[in-house]
C-alpha cells in the first residue's frame, strides 16, 4: 500500500460563519442567576421607592446640593486618579525594579482596606495633626478634614486603585512589538507613550477611569470620615446614610437619584466608548 | 519616480556588520558587508539568529560585542561604548507581521516618521500621500489596518519604514504573512520597489525562493554562525550545510575524496564522483545528488551503466505536485524523486527493500570549507 | 473556688460587682447558690442582648457579672446604633432583650408589637470633649461660639446630635459645626485625631476614651440627656433568660456598672 503525503496545502481562508451570541448553556444558568442577583436589589428599591412624595423630597435644596458635589468630587477624584494613576500603572507594568511587587501590593492596598480605615490612614496623614497635613497646617493654616478638598483626596484614595490596576493589566497585556516600530520610525520615548501606548490602551484607559468614577460616586467610609459632614463635604452617600437615620422613603429616593444619574452617565459613555474594543 | 528615496549622503552607505549578541545559552556572531543598493537576503532555519540580527541592526537589542558601522557613522561599538537608540538610527525595519498602529488609518501610519521627526502634520501627510501614491495605495488612505488586505498591508509597512528615509532597509519575513497567491505578486511588487532603494538592503527569509527572487546575494547564517555565503544560484548549486541542500531540494554528503574519485561519506557509504577541479585526494569534500538523478529499482541492476549502486529501505512517501518523494534509508540515506506511475508500477511502499542507482557523472563533488566570515560578492 | 477563676477573668471591677451581686437581694438570677447549678434560678442557655453602642463597657462588665451569677448561661450581645438594631428587631432578626439609646427606637420596636413595657434604666448627658492639649482653649459652652473654634457634633438626625441642638438652644449660641457626623463615633474620632477643637458627646464617652479626651462639664440648666430604655422582645427565644437579665440591669450591681461608666440614674 502506498502512502502518500499531500504537502500541497489549501492557502485560501476558509470563510467560517462564526456564531455570535450562541451561548453554551452551563454557562447561561448562572449567568441568569447573577443578572437576578444583581437586579433583584435594585428592583426592589423601584418597588418600594415613595413615588408619591418623590417631588416632595427631591425638591430638597440639600438633594440637588449633594448631587452636585458628589458628581463634582467624583469627577475631580477621576481626573486625578487618571493623571496621578496612568503613570504609576505604566511604572508597575514596565518598570524592572526590586521589589517593584512589593509596591504594587501597597499601592492597591486601598483596594482591601475598609473604607472607613482608610479615612482613618488619610487622617493621621493629611490631617490637622497628621504626618504630613501637621507641616501643611503650621505653614499655611489650611487642614484638608472638612472641606470638598479633603472629599476628593478621601475618594482619590479608594477609587485611583481601580483605575492603576485596569490600566496597568492594560499596560501589560500592549503588544510591545508596536512600541518597537515606532522607535523605528524616530518616535520618542515620550511620543511613543502619547501618539502609540496610550491610544492602544484606550478602551482600558475608559473603562478604568468609569470603575474608578462610580467608586468614587459610592464613595462613603473613607469620606465620612475623612471629610466629615458638612455642607461643603455631604455628598449623595452620605445623604443617603443620614436620611436613611430618621426617614427611609427619603433615603430610597435620594438612592434612586444616585442610581439614575450614575446609570445615565454609564450608558453614555459605553454607547461613545466601550463598545468600540480595542482595534485589530 | 526613485527620487522619493534619494537622500545627501557624504559617503556611500557600505553596511559593515561585526557582531556578537548573546541571549542566554544562545549566541549569534556574524560579520559581513552589504553594499549600496545591494540586496542581502539572510537565510536560516528558525532559530538561527536572523530576527536576532535584525534587531541589532535596528538598535532594539544592543550588541554584545563587535561593531555596527553604517558608512562613515558608528551605529554600536562596543569598544568605543557607542550606541545609537532606535530612534536615531536612518534604519527602516519592516516587521514579519508588519506592526502597523491599529488605532491609526493608513494614512497616518505612513506619516507617523516624519510627525515623529517633528514635521508638522500637514506637512507630514502630504508625504505620507506622495508615499502612498507610489505604492498605489491611496484609495486605502483612511482605512485601517484591520480593513486592508495583507499585501495592502505589506506594502503600507514598507511605505511607513521608507517615510523615514532610511539609509538602510530591513525586511524581517516580509512575505510569510501573505497566502501563497498573494505571494507571487506581492513579490514581484517588492522586488520592484527594493530596487529604487539606494541603500543596502536585508532581507531575512526562511523561504529559498524568496531570497533566490529578492537577493543580489545570500548570507546563510545557523545556529548563530554564517555558514554559506555568495550569489543565489551558486548557493542553490552547490549548498554548504543539510539545510540548504534540504531547502533546494539536493541530496548532500559530507566526505573525504580517495583514490579512483571515490569518496568515502561520513555517515556511511562510499559514491564514486564525476572528477572537478581543484579536488585532490584526502581532501575533505561535499558530494550533491538531485534526487531525480536516482534510478529505483526492487531488485539489484544487474547490467546497469551507474557506477554507483546500492542498497535501501523506504521510510517514506511523498507526494509533490509532479512527483513522488521517496525517502530511503541506507548507506547513504537519500531522497529520490520519481513519476507517481513509477510508484505504482513498481508497487513501492514505506518499509520495503529496494536498490538505488546514481550516475558518477550526475554528482557534484566540491570542496568542504567554511565559509568566509565576511565579504561581499561584489 | 471556681468563681474565684472566672472573676479573676474579668477584672477587679467585675469581681466587685459579682460580690455586690451576690449579696443582693434585688437581682433575680442571683439566688442561685455556691452549687454551681444552672437549674436553680431557671435561667439556662443563651441571651441575646442588643444594645446601643454607647452601653458596651458598662453592659460588657454587667453581662461578666449575670454570667457568674448564673452559671451556664452565656450572654451574646450585639453592640450597634439604637435605629439600626431597632431595624433588625423589625426585621425579624432573634434577639432577646433591646436596650436602647434613645426612647425613639424603643417606641417604634414597642409600636410594631415587637416589645412591651420598656423600663427607663439611666440618663446620659452630654460633655465637651476637647483633645488632651485643648488647642481652642475651651473653658464653656460659649467657647464653642467663637470664630474659628473648630466644633464636632452628631447629625440632626441622630439622638446625640438633636441633644447637641437643645443644648446649644439654651445656652442661646449659633454654631456652625465643620463635622456633623453619622454618629457619636465619628465626633469621638474627630477629637481624638485632633481634627477639632472641641466635639459634643456623651458623658460615658469621655470617660471611655479616658486620657485621650479632656471632658469639660455642661452645667445641669442647659445640659441635655438621653433616656435608656431597656424591654424584654415579645419574640424571644430565651424570655426567662431575658426578663432574669433585664431585672439584673436594674439591679444594684446594674446601676453600679453604668453609674461607673459615666450614667446616671433615670
Amino acid at each position: 500500500m502506498v502512502r502518500v503525503v499531500r504537502v500541497e496545502r489549501s492557502t485560501g481562508s476558509i470563510d467560517r460563519t462564526r456564531e455570535r451570541g450562541t451561548m453554551p448553556w452551563p454557562l447561561g444558568i448562572p449567568a441568569a442567576v447573577a443578572v437576578f442577583f444583581l437586579l433583584v436589589p435594585l428592583v426592589a428599591m423601584l418597588v418600594r421607592a415613595p413615588w408619591s412624595g418623590l417631588t416632595r423630597i427631591l425638591a430638597n435644596s440639600t438633594v440637588l446640593d449633594a448631587l452636585r458635589l458628589s458628581l463634582l468630587s467624583a469627577s475631580a477624584a477621576t481626573v486625578a486618579s487618571f493623571v496621578l494613576g496612568v503613570p504609576l500603572a505604566w511604572m508597575l507594568a514596565r518598570a524592572r525594579w526590586r521589589g517593584l511587587s512589593v509596591l504594587r501590593a501597597l499601592v492597591t492596598l486601598p483596594l482591601v482596606l475598609p473604607p472607613v480605615v482608610g479615612g482613618v490612614a488619610l487622617l493621621l496623614a493629611f490631617g490637622r495633626n497628621g504626618v504630613v497635613g501637621k507641616a501643611i497646617y503650621d505653614w499655611t493654616g489650611f487642614a484638608l478634614p472638612f472641606t470638598t478638598w479633603g472629599v476628593v483626596v478621601a475618594e482619590t484614595f479608594v477609587a485611583m486603585p481601580f483605575l492603576v490596576v485596569t490600566v496597568e493589566g492594560a499596560f501589560r497585556a500592549a503588544d510591545q512589538g508596536f512600541e518597537e516600530a515606532a522607535a523605528t520610525l524616530g518616535a520618542s520615548r515620550m511620543t511613543i507613550f502619547r501618539r502609540v501606548t496610550l491610544p492602544l490602551i484606550g478602551p482600558s484607559l475608559v473603562a478604568g477611569s468609569v470603575l474608578c468614577w462610580a467608586r468614587a460616586l459610592g464613595e462613603f467610609g473613607a469620606t465620612i470620615t475623612f471629610a466629615g459632614n458638612n455642607p461643603d463635604t455631604q455628598t449623595m452617600p452620605i445623604a443617603v446614610y443620614l436620611a436613611n437615620e430618621s426617614d427611609t422613603d427619603a433615603a430610597i429616593a435620594l438612592s434612586l437619584v444616585l442610581l439614575l444619574v450614575s446609570v445615565v452617565v454609564l450608558v453614555a459613555l459605553r454607547d461613545r466608548w466601550l463598545r468600540q474594543g480595542p482595534a485589530l | 519616480m526613485s527620487g522619493a528615496f534619494v537622500r545627501t549622503t557624504t559617503s556611500p552607505t557600505v553596511l559593515r556588520v561585526d557582531a556578537l549578541v548573546r541571549r542566554g545559552e544562545f549566541d549569534l556572531d556574524v560579520g559581513f558587508d552589504v553594499q549600496p543598493g545591494e540586496v542581502l537576503g539572510v537565510l536560516g532555519p528558525n532559530g538561527a539568529g536572523k530576527s536576532t540580527l535584525l534587531r541589532a541592526l535596528a538598535g532594539l537589542t544592543p550588541l554584545t560585542a563587535g561593531s555596527i558601522r553604517l558608512g562613515d557613522v558608528v551605529l554600536d561599538d562596543t569598544a568605543t561604548d557607542t550606541f545609537v537608540p532606535p530612534a536615531d538610527r536612518p534604519v527602516g525595519l519592516v516587521f514579519q507581521n508588519y506592526r502597523l498602529f491599529p488605532h491609526l488609518d493608513v494614512l497616518d501610519n505612513v506619516a507617523f516618521a516624519p510627525r515623529s521627526q517633528g514635521v508638522p502634520r500637514a506637512e507630514a501627510r502630504a508625504r505620507a500621500t506622495e508615499l502612498l501614491a507610489r505604492f498605489d495605495l491611496t484609495e486605502l488612505a483612511a482605512r485601517r489596518p484591520s480593513q486592508v488586505s495583507g499585501g495592502q498591508a505589506q506594502r503600507v509597512a514598507l511605505a511607513r519604514a521608507l517615510a523615514a528615509t532610511p539609509l538602510l532597509l530591513l525586511l524581517d519575513e516580509p512575505l510569510s504573512a501573505l497566502d501563497a497567491r498573494t505571494r507571487l505578486d506581492v513579490r514581484t511588487q517588492l522586488r520592484h520597489h527594493l530596487a529604487d532603494f539606494p541603500g543596502p538592503v536585508l532581507i531575512v527569509t526562511h523561504d529559498p525562493l524568496e531570497a533566490m527572487v529578492l537577493a543580489d546575494r545570500l548570507l546563510v547564517i545557523e545556529e548563530g554562525r554564517v555558514v554559506q555565503s555568495g550569489p543565489p544560484g551558486e548557493v542553490a548549486r552547490r549548498p554548504a550545510t543539510q539545510y540548504v541542500a534540504r531547502l533546494v531540494g539536493l541530496n548532500l554528503w559530507r566526505g573525504r575524496l580517495g583514490s579512483d574519485q571515490r569518496v568515502v561519506l561520513a555517515d556511511g557509504g562510499a559514491l564514486v564522483v564525476a572528477p572537478a577541479d581543484g579536488l585532490a585526494a584526502g581532501d575533505p569534500v561535499l558530494v550533491g545528488l538531485r534526487p531525480s538523478a536516482v534510478t529505483v529499482s526492487t531488485e539489484r541492476p544487474e547490467h546497469g551503466s551507474a557506477r554507483n549502486v546500492w542498497p535501501g529501505r523506504i521510510t517514506g512517501l511523498e507526494l509533490l505536485a509532479d512527483r513522488v518523494r521517496v525517502q530511503v534509508d541506507g548507506a547513504p540515506s537519500t531522497l529520490v524523486d520519481i513519476t507517481a506511475a513509477a510508484v505504482a508500477d513498481l508497487s513501492l511502499a514505506a518499509g520495503q527493500r529496494i536498490w538505488l542507482a546514481a550516475k558518477a557523472t550526475e554528482t557534484d563533488a566540491y570542496p568542504d570549507r567554511p565559509p568566509a566570515s565576511t565579504g561581499s560578492a561584489g | 473556688m471556681r468563681r474565684t477563676v472566672v472573676t479573676a477573668s474579668v477584672g477587679l471591677s467585675a469581681a466587685a460587682l459579682v460580690l455586690a451581686g451576690c449579696g443582693s437581694s434585688g437581682g433575680s438570677g442571683t439566688a442561685s447558690s455556691s452549687s454551681g447549678s444552672s437549674t436553680t434560678s431557671g435561667v439556662t442557655g443563651t441571651v441575646t442582648v442588643f444594645a446601643a453602642a454607647s452601653l458596651k463597657s458598662s453592659f460588657t462588665v454587667i453581662g461578666k457579672a449575670f454570667e457568674a451569677a448564673n452559671p451556664g448561661v452565656k450572654v451574646t450581645f450585639n453592640f450597634g446604633p439604637s435605629s439600626g438594631l431597632a431595624t433588625s428587631i423589625a426585621q425579624g432578626n432573634p434577639a432577646d432583650v433591646f436596650a436602647s439609646a434613645s426612647p425613639t427606637n424603643m417606641d417604634s420596636v414597642v409600636k410594631a408589637s415587637d416589645a412591651s413595657d420598656p423600663t427607663t434604666f439611666a440618663k446620659n448627658a452630654m460633655q465637651i470633649a476637647v483633645p488632651p492639649s485643648n488647642p481652642g482653649a475651651i473653658t464653656g459652652i460659649a467657647d464653642l461660639a467663637k470664630p474659628g473654634v473648630k466644633v464636632a457634633r452628631c447629625a440632626d438626625a441622630v439622638p446625640c446630635g438633636k441633644l447637641a441642638m437643645t443644648i446649644f438652644t439654651k445656652a442661646k449660641i449659633t454654631v456652625n459645626p465643620v463635622d456633623r457626623a453619622v454618629d457619636v463615633n465619628g465626633v469621638v474620632k474627630d477629637v481624638t485625631t485632633g481634627e477639632v477643637d472641641a466635639g459634643l458627646v456623651y458623658v460615658t464617652d469621655v470617660l471611655a476614651q479616658g486620657a485621650k479626651v479632656k471632658g469639660i462639664v455642661i452645667p445641669a440648666d442647659v445640659n441635655a440627656s438621653t433616656s435608656y430604655p431597656i424591654a424584654v422582645l415579645s419574640k424571644a427565644p430565651n424570655a426567662a433568660g431575658a426578663k432574669a437579665f433585664k431585672a439584673f440591669v436594674l439591679s444594684d450591681t446594674g446601676v453600679a456598672a453604668l453609674t461607673d461608666a459615666g450614667f446616671e440614674k433615670p
